[in-house]
């Protein structure tokens, strides 16, 4: 039977879904993923679904379990590259991707994986001058925590 | 493909085995483009679809999906369309309402599949009793 091909990038596995799988596929791409990942001690997956038409309860399942598979093998998994009608459908099936963590593309991914999450900018504060400096660092601040840019007092 | 799934079209699928599901999902995309679908609606039509396939395989012990375009043109509905009827000779369902409910499994699934289809479809019928097997009907519309 046709399998799911599992590429290493340096400490990376990159499995990219390209055909319509059957069920019996899907169950393979599991016990493989466990043994690559065991193989080569690897702490990254990152599995491509640009290629799925669709993402039913089966393969939704599928891939929540090979994330919690690869979780308790310390690895982390990414799926990325889900179109957006198959991200619609999926919400309206009432299927929530348990534990697994999503980017736009391979590369995103491969980010995500080796910085993890960007930490905000550390801020020099210069109070030696006082007040307008150290007002722009709060600003800053408050915009890297928040996402917005804090309203200044008039 | 050779047949070309057009107006007024219909076929049908055996479904005995985890490939036939495939078949199943590359027949009602090639019907719903036909009908004229949105990408969305293809998507949710297809899903629903392979939901119910499965189903048939898992729960009915394999079955047969027939799937239609629905055209106007060829004077077999009101409006276009696709129409996938499953049925099977299985054990039936004998409570419904609870085999709808989400989280509902009799077993091997995520207890998505009925409800789940029923939600990602316009029209939805289930035809079913203990020991007489199932039928379900769905429906997708273009908009």
């Amino acid at each position: 039977m046709d399998r799911v091909p599992i590429l290493k990038i340096g400490e990376v596995l990159l499995v990219s879904i390209q055909v319509d799988m059957q069920d019996q596929m899907a169950m393979r791409l599991q016990t493989d993923l466990g043994e690559r990942i065991v193989e080569t001690g690897c702490r990254g997956v990152i599995i491509d679904i640009t290629g799925l038409d669709i993402v039913d309860s089966f393969v939704g399942r599928t891939l929540s379990t090979i994330a919690s598979i690869s979780r308790v093998l310390d690895a982390e998994t990414i799926v990325v590259g889900m179109r957006p009608a198959v991200a619609i459908t999926l919400v309206e099936l009432g299927l929530s991707l348990n534990g697994i963590r999503t980017a736009m593309n391979v590369e995103r991914g491969m980010q995500l994986l080796s910085v993890g999450p960007p930490a905000p900018e550390p801020v020099a504060v210069d109070d030696s001058d006082g007040f307008p400096r150290t007002l722009y660092a709060v600003a800053r601040t408050a915009y890297a925590e928040n996402g917005q840019a804090k309203q200044q007092p008039t | 493909m050779t047949t070309r799934a057009g107006a007024g079209t219909r076929q049908c699928q055996t479904i005995a085995g985890d490939e036939d599901v495939v078949r199943v999902r590359q027949l009602v995309r090639a019907h719903a483009v036909a009908a004229k679908l949105s990408l969305v609606d293809q998507t949710k039509l297809v899903t629903a679809a392979s939901e119910l396939a499965r189903n048939t395989l898992v729960h009915g012990g394999g079955g047969e999906a027939s799937i239609e375009t629905i055209d106007p043109a060829a004077g077999n509905g009101p409006r276009l369309g696709v129409r996938i009827v499953f049925s099977d000779k299985g054990p039936g369902i004998a409570d419904v309402d609870l085999a709808m409910t989400d989280g509902y499994t009799s077993g091997v699934g995520l207890g998505l599949g009925l409800g789940g289809a029923r939600r990602l479809v316009d029209e939805f019928e289930l035809d079913t009793a203990p020991g007489s097997g199932t039928t379900v009907s769905v429906t997708k519309w273009a908009r």
